[in-house]
Order: C-alpha cells, then sequence, then structure tokens
C-alpha cells in the first residue's frame, strides 16, 4: 500500500511538471510579436492537456495492475505447486489459495506451514516484486511518452482548450453514470446471492414458509439440521413494528404540520421547526439506545403494574421509538403539500363562515390528502428499512403475533444477526439474508415509486 | 314577529357557534400537543443521555505506593517484569490484615487490570524509577468505580451486588484516607476500545470515523458536483438523462442497509477488499451519500441565476469556462452546505458498515485507510451490548461525543448557508 501511494505522489509530480512544460512551450511558440494572442487557446489549456495525458495512460495502467494482480500472481503461484496438489476438486483449490494468501500476508503461526505451500508463497512475494517494478517501469513510461507526444504536436493551431474541455466533460458523464451502476450494483448482488439461495430451499417455502429458524446444525445428524426459512414470521413481525411506528408518528407528525403552517406564528415556527430537523438528525444507533435503555423497561414497568407480561424486547418499544424517528420526516413532507394548497381554497372557505380547523379538515385535508399518502407511503418503507433501533430494542426469535407486547423480529435484524460474524457463502442461512434484502429493497422499491407518482401527480392538479 | 315562528339562519349559527368555537379551540390544542409531544420526546432523548452519560467523564483512581525493586527488573528486558505483583505487593501493604487468599484475590480486584501496563509505560519511559518508590494514581476497578459513583447500591443485602461487604469496608478506607478519587478521565479520548470499560476509550472509533469520512468526502464531493453540473448543465433531455434522475431519486430512499449488502458482495467478495477497512466503508457511505450531495448542488446551480451564464458566454467564454469560472463558484457555498448535511449523516450511519465487518473488535487504533477499524456509532452499538454497567455510561459518554460531533456540523451548515446565502 505503501508503494502505491508513493507511485501516485510520484505521478502527480509528473503531471505538474508536464503542465509546466507544456505551458512553457505553448507561451514560446507564441514568439514575441503578438504574445499569446496568437494561440488558439490560452496557454494553460496546453500545459492542462500535457497533464492529462500524462496522467490518464498511466491511471488506466495503474488501475489494471490494482485489480488484476492479485489473481494473476495467485495463479502463476499455484502453477508452482507439485502436480498432486493441482489436480483438486475447486473446493480444495480454493483451501490451498486462501493458505497461500494466509502465508503471503504472514498471517500464520510458524508452525503450521506447508513447506511446498511456503515455497509457492515465496515465489509469490518474489513475483509480485518483479512485478512492482514492472508496473513503476510500464507506468511512468507510458506517461512520459503520451505526455511528450502532446508535447512535441503542441503549436499555436491546436485546439487545446477544446480537447481539454471534450475530456472534462467525458469525466462527467461517467459520474453522472455512478448513480445508474449503483442501482445495477445493488441489483445484481442482491439478485445473484438470492438465486443461490433458493438452489438451496425453494421460492415458496421462503415466500409462504410460517416458520422461521435459520440456525443451521453443524453435523447432519444434529436435531433441526436443515433450518427452516419461512419469511412470514418475519415479514410479520417487520409490518407490525412499522404499523406501531406509523400509528405514532402519523397523527403526531399530520398535526404537527397543520399547527405549524396553519396556526403558528412566525416566533413559534422559527424554534419548532429546527427541534423538528433535531430530531432527524439523530443518529439511528441513539434512538436504539434510548428504546433499550429507557422505554423498553419502563414499557415493561408500566405493563406489569396493570398486571400484563410484557417482553423486555417488546415490539412496542422498538415501534415506539421508531415512531418518534419518523415523526419530523411526516411533518415535513406534510408541510410541503399543505402549503401546495393554494390561498384561494382558504379564503373560499373563510368566506363562507368556516373556522380555520373545519376549513382545514373539510377543505385542505381533502385537497392535500394525496400527498399525505404519499408522505405516509415514503414514511413506512423508511420505517421498514429501519435496522439499528429495531437491532438494539427488538428481539432475534420469529413468533408468529398479534400482540405488541411480545417479541418480534423483523428482516433488517435478522439480515444484520445472518451477516455479522462468520459467514459462509455456500450455507443457505448466510445466503438467506440476501433473499430477504432482496424481499426489503423490492418492497420499498415499490413503496417509493408509487409514492413519488402520487406525490407528482397531485401536485400538478394544482399548478 | 317573524322569529317567534320560524328560526332564523342567524340564530341557528348562533347557537352551534359555542360548540364550534370550542371544537377549534381542542383542534388547536391536539396542534399544539403535537408539537410539544415531539419536543418533549426530544427532551427526554438528550437528558436521559445526558444524565447516563455525563459520569463517564470521570474516572476513579487509587493512589498506590509503588516500589519499582530494583531487582525485579532486568535493564534488558523490562517488558517482561510482573508488574502486577508490583500492584499487589502495595496493596498489600495499605490491608496488612487481609489474610487469605479468597480475600486477597478480592482485595487485588479493586484495582484495574489496566493498573500493571500504566506502570509498565512508567518504566519504560523513565527507567531512572527503578529503585525508588513512587506514589502512583492508577485506574480502580469498574465495580469500584460504579460503586463510588452510587449506581451500585450500599444498602441491599451482599448477594445482591457485585461488590462483597469486605470489598465495601476497604472501599470505605480509602476513600477515607484520600486515597480513591473520582479523577477527569482522560483514558476515555486517548484509549482505543476494550473489554474492561475503566480502560476503554472512543479514540479508535473517532480516528476510523475520521479516516471513513476522509475516503467518503474525497469521493462524493467531486463525483457530486460533476454529476449535478452534467444534469443542470450539458445533459439533453432524453431517456438516459431521465433513467439518471430516476435513479437519484430511488437511490435517496433506498434503505442503508441494502448499501452495506452492496459492499459485502461487490467491494468485499467481488473484488476482494479488505474486510472491516475504512475504505470499503468510505466507498459503501459514498454511494449512500451521493444523492443528498447531487439534489443539493443542483439545486445550488439552478439558484444561480442565468444572466450570469449569459453575460459570460456574451463575452467569449466558452461552456465550460462559463462554469467554472462564474457558475461553480457562486454555486459553491450551496454545494458545501449539502456536502456538510451529507456527511453528518454518513457520520451517524451504522447499519451498512456492520455488514462489512466494521463491527469487529479491535483495540488498536488505525494507522491508516486500510487498517481495521471501527466507527464511531458502531462503538456506540459495540458498546451498547456490553453487560458490564460502566459500559452504559460510556455508551452514553460516546454519543454525547457523537452528538456534539453532528450538533456542530449542522450548525456550520447553517452558518454557511446563512453567511452565503444571497438573493438575486
Amino acid at each position: 500500500m505503501m508503494s502505491s501511494s508513493f507511485y501516485l505522489l510520484i505521478l502527480l509530480a509528473l503531471a505538474s511538471f508536464a503542465y509546466m512544460q507544456g505551458k512553457r512551450r505553448a507561451f514560446s511558440l507564441s514568439g514575441t510579436g503578438g504574445g499569446s494572442r496568437k494561440l488558439h487557446s490560452r496557454p494553460g489549456y496546453y500545459g492542462m492537456l500535457t497533464a492529462v495525458w500524462c496522467v490518464l495512460p498511466a491511471l488506466l495502467v495503474f488501475g489494471f495492475w490494482m485489480v488484476c494482480s492479485d489473481t494473476i500472481l495467485t495463479s502463476l503461484a499455484m502453477k508452482t505447486l507439485p502436480a498432486s496438489m493441482q489436480e483438486l476438486s475447486s473446493d480444495q483449490a480454493n483451501l490451498l489459495v486462501n493458505d497461500l494468501r494466509n502465508l503471503v500476508a504472514g498471517s500464520v503461526a510458524a508452525r503450521d506451514i506447508n513447506p511446498v505451500l511456503q515455497e509457492a508463497a515465496n515465489q509469490y512475494r518474489g513475483m509480485e516484486q518483479i512485478g512492482r517494478i514492472a508496473l513503476a517501469v510500464v507506468m511512468f513510461s507510458a506517461a512520459l511518452f503520451s505526455a511528450s507526444l502532446v508535447y512535441m504536436r503542441i503549436s499555436p493551431e491546436m485546439r487545446a482548450r477544446n480537447h481539454v474541455e471534450k475530456i472534462v466533460q467525458i469525466g462527467l458523464v461517467l459520474c453522472s453514470t455512478i448513480a445508474i451502476l449503483t442501482t445495477i450494483g445493488i441489483v445484481l448482488s442482491v439478485v445473484f446471492e438470492s438465486i443461490r439461495y433458493f438452489q438451496h430451499v425453494p421460492v415458496s417455502d421462503f415466500l409462504f414458509g410460517m416458520k422461521w429458524s435459520p440456525q443451521m446444525a453443524m453435523r447432519a445428524d444434529q436435531a433441526g439440521s436443515s433450518g427452516s426459512f419461512g419469511a412470514v414470521p418475519v415479514l410479520a413481525g417487520t409490518f407490525m413494528i412499522s404499523g406501531i411506528a406509523l400509528s405514532v408518528a402519523v397523527p403526531i407528525g399530520l398535526m404537527a404540520a397543520i399547527y405549524l403552517s396553519e396556526y403558528a406564528n412566525s416566533h413559534v415556527r422559527s424554534w419548532a421547526k429546527p427541534i423538528m430537523e433535531v430530531l432527524a438528525g439523530v443518529p439511528t444507533v441513539v434512538y436504539g439506545f434510548f428504546a433499550a435503555l429507557v422505554v423498553a423497561p419502563f414499557i415493561r414497568n408500566s405493563g406489569e403494574m396493570l398486571g400484563l407480561s410484557v417482553s423486555s424486547e417488546s415490539a412496542l418499544a422498538a415501534g415506539l421509538v421508531m415512531g418518534i424517528m419518523i415523526i419530523p420526516f411526516v411533518s415535513s413532507l406534510s408541510d410541503d403539500v399543505i402549503n401546495a394548497v393554494p390561498q384561494a381554497m382558504r379564503d373560499g372557505s373563510y368566506g363562507l363562515g368556516a373556522t380555520k380547523s373545519e376549513t382545514i379538515k373539510n377543505v385542505i385535508i381533502p385537497a392535500a390528502l394525496p400527498g399525505i399518502v404519499g408522505g405516509v407511503l415514503l414514511a413506512a418503507s423508511r420505517a421498514i428499512g429501519e435496522t439499528m433501533i429495531v437491532v438494539m430494542a427488538a428481539g432475534l426469535s420469529a413468533n408468529l403475533t398479534a400482540n405488541p407486547l411480545e417479541t418480534v423480529t423483523t428482516v433488517t435484524v435478522q439480515i444484520v444477526t445472518l451477516l455479522v460474524g462468520d459467514q459462509e457463502f455456500d450455507s443457505p442461512k448466510t445466503l438467506v439474508a440476501f433473499a430477504l434484502g432482496l424481499l426489503l429493497f423490492i418492497v420499498t422499491l415499490v413503496l417509493n415509486v408509487v409514492a413519488l407518482y402520487i406525490v407528482r401527480k397531485y401536485r400538478e392538479e394544482y399548478e | 314577529m317573524n322569529s317567534d315562528k320560524k328560526e332564523s339562519t342567524m340564530d341557528k349559527v348562533n347557537r352551534g357557534l359555542a360548540k364550534r368555537y370550542r371544537k377549534e379551540r381542542r383542534f388547536r390544542l391536539f396542534g399544539l400537543g403535537a408539537i410539544i409531544t415531539s419536543v418533549a420526546f426530544l427532551g427526554l432523548l438528550f437528558v436521559s443521555i445526558a444524565a447516563n452519560g455525563w459520569t463517564a467523564f470521570q474516572q476513579t483512581e487509587i493512589l498506590l505506593d509503588i516500589h519499582f525493586d530494583a531487582e525485579k527488573f532486568d535493564v534488558d528486558a523490562l517488558a517482561a517484569a510482573d508488574y502486577g505483583a508490583l500492584v499487589k505487593a502495595s496493596m498489600r501493604e495499605l490491608f496488612p490484615n487481609v489474610k487469605g487468599r479468597q480475600d486477597k484475590r478480592k482485595l487485588y480486584k479493586l484495582a484495574s487490570t489496566g493498573a500493571s501496563y500504566a506502570l509498565q509505560d512508567m518504566v519504560a519511559s523513565d527507567t531512572s524509577i527503578i529503585g525508588t518508590t513512587r506514589k502512583v494514581w492508577l485506574p480502580a476497578d469498574d465495580e469500584v468505580d460504579m460503586f463510588l459513583k452510587g449506581y451500585i447500591p450500599r444498602d441491599v443485602p451482599e448477594s445482591d451486588r457485585r461488590l462483597t461487604d469486605k470489598q465495601v469496608s476497604w472501599i470505605d478506607q480509602l476513600v477515607a484516607d484520600g486515597r480513591l478519587e473520582k479523577k477527569f478521565n482522560m483514558t476515555f479520548f486517548t484509549a482505543g476500545d476494550s473489554r474492561e470499560p475503566e480502560l476503554a476509550g472512543i479514540r479508535g472509533a473517532a480516528v476510523g470515523s475520521l479516516f471513513t469520512l476522509a475516503v467518503t468526502l474525497l469521493l462524493s464531493f467531486p463525483i457530486g458536483v460533476a454529476t449535478a453540473v452534467y444534469l443542470e448543465e450539458f445533459a439533453p433531455k432524453n431517456k438516459w438523462t431521465d433513467l439518471i434522475e430516476v435513479n437519484i431519486n430511488n437511490l435517496a430512499a433506498v434503505p442503508s442497509i441494502v448499501f452495506g449488502l452492496l459492499g459485502l458482495a461487490v467491494f468485499l467478495n467481488v473484488f476482494g477488499m479488505p474486510r472491516s477497512a475504512p475504505l470499503v466503508g468510505g466507498l459503501v457511505l459514498t454511494l449512500m451519500t451521493l444523492p443528498t450531495i447531487i439534489i443539493a448542488s443542483r439545486a445550488s446551480l439552478k439558484s444561480v441565476p442565468p444572466s450570469i451564464r449569459e453575460a459570460a458566454l456574451g463575452v467569449g467564454a466558452s461552456k465550460m469556462q462559463a462554469i467554472t469560472h462564474h457558475i461553480l463558484p457562486l454555486a459553491m457555498p450551496g454545494m458545501m452546505t449539502g456536502t456538510i448535511i451529507g456527511m453528518a449523516q454518513a457520520l451517524g450511519e451504522t447499519a451498512p458498515l456492520l455488514m462489512i465487518g466494521m463491527v469487529a473488535f479491535i483495540v488498536d487504533v488505525p494507522g491508516s485507510v486500510t487498517d481495521p477499524s471501527t466507527v464511531l456509532p458502531v462503538q456506540i452499538y459495540l458498546w451498547a451490548d456490553s453487560p458490564e454497567r460502566a459500559f452504559v455510561e460510556r455508551t452514553s459518554a460516546a454519543i454525547m461525543v457523537l452528538l456534539a460531533f453532528l450538533i456542530s456540523m449542522n450548525a456550520f451548515a447553517v452558518f454557511m448557508r446563512r453567511k452565503f446565502e444571497r438573493r438575486w
């Protein structure tokens, strides 16, 4: 790692050198008479073009090496192993490759080193040394070659600015495609692993199974060795906690938005709105700690006073705190749509003698309803995807229950528990997390698309 | 009279008025109640965290007379000396009448296991103290700390608390001798994570957060601004740009844990990047904060009046020159505000980082972006999971530190907005 950043620093130095040389040449070519007026572009552009062409090819070489060196070196090192070790099944070969990597990284205790493998690791290290030197030679000669090519071609007629601008514009387009690449990356990563999962467990068992216990036994003869992967209890728990959260957040958030936009004077607004923003800015891990430390014991104690048995990881506690978290979300979205209702509709209602609350209930809310529904759907998608609060305050056991005082689990909790710690990417226990992730992605995506559609469609009506 | 026979509309209205006004007042009160409830929740959150956490900024220390006996030290192998024995010897000296193995062991437990490391550091930094006797303040055990802070009640049966009656009497004597005092908890700000609460600190997590945020900022700001510039200034109106816009809007609403799955499947499994590294954490958070930055930057670009663009083009600037010389500088404050808000989000994010292994127990303070490390919110999550009572206050204290960072970042964003806001 040290030497790669060192290479990049050298490249940077080369680029600034190229910039200065390019600029100087442009100046000297412009001659004495007219100065830089004879040039097509300002001298800096010639320098920039030289520098850009110095950096680009070198970076390409460097990136290629960074991505591929490990694969190439490993396969070369594996070839040096004796023939007996090369005719292994792919699983065993993978193990060998892992051992080799550990040896190269030097993270194996000295006594369990296989001498043959050690030989291969030494080979690897040797080739890596050579590779690094070769990389430096290729990278810097590419940089110097292309930079001097540009340097030679510098002439007053050269359209340096247009070239530079073209390159920058290509860079801009590439940056803007990252959003698309991210989406593709998300879809591919969850879909691929899910497909591997569904080779182990049928889709119908996953979607309609009523029992969830993903722990797989180590040996085949142990009890419960198969594990069961029915997502219904997990989904039910998710919807219950989100439902509790929404039943807290929607009334409070909506009333807060109505009060702020219709009743409150500017003084109240000026301190109430920032407070709402603070509520939205508190990290979810803080809410989770608050739920586990304050809210859950409080609910349990008050339940016990009423003679109810309340689990210490009740759905109610998690849902309540999640509700607090999404209050600002509901209120800011509702605020937007309520403010979008034209003043003429309010004035018409007042003109007929309606009070303010009657106007709100009979005119403004019906007019703003689609927008409010859209906002609630967005809040629901946020609640379903929320992770830290439920990880810290909700339980792990998947109960199919309608009692909010019991423990339930959610999709996000299961993803976290299955993927934190040791992972085996060939066991359904790890892969099912990606299937849950796919489910989560689809549900939130649908909610978002529908919500955005509703909001957009009804906003147009008043414009 | 007409009104005797037939009630006028006015009367009907008047009769209902009192009721309608009552309803009006009630509705208004509901609204006010909603605001007050939200504020109260926020207040309760802050108060309970502060009440739990402020004590963590103090740590009980114990004053011991340590004999750095010259015979026990081999100058060539200072690390091999038994520093624990020094602590034990001086504890025995304080309580000469404690006999029996069990009691002695209980006595030794009053000092932290970290006391011996502190002595080792002392000797390593200054070998001249060998052969002398020094009065040294050493960390006390977390149970002692909790007892002095009042979290372990005194007046309950012995079996109900973590300290025995004997230990309590020793503690009382030490306090009476002035050998047990609460001091400012420097360890909390200078140490990495530890299984022992009295030795645990947030420095490792804070440095990890710093590295992660640095990677996020270096990647997301240029990419976000470049995307915004392309979409606002260059992009033709076609299917492709529509697709990009739809994607950006959807990514803004994708649950954060899904980004973690992407990081695990793509960055770790496909590209083989190191687990638990701030580099990967920064990459994942970059993808997450990009939509925020892009949306803010576009709004900021949009607010630059077209007259400036046209004037630049009119005096012969190329489109790129108009953008880089005139529009970008004017839009920069708005873009930076959006970036700071995005960074604040990234600083508070936990779930995706759990997926890429930043949840490991790491004692060392990371030294580069590829070292295994954790970040502040994940440290909070880890401590919140620990059973020791002393970790509850440390969790709360870490939350206070995190919130202080977030609030100052947001305040800075508000300040920037106020200072550079322009009405054209």
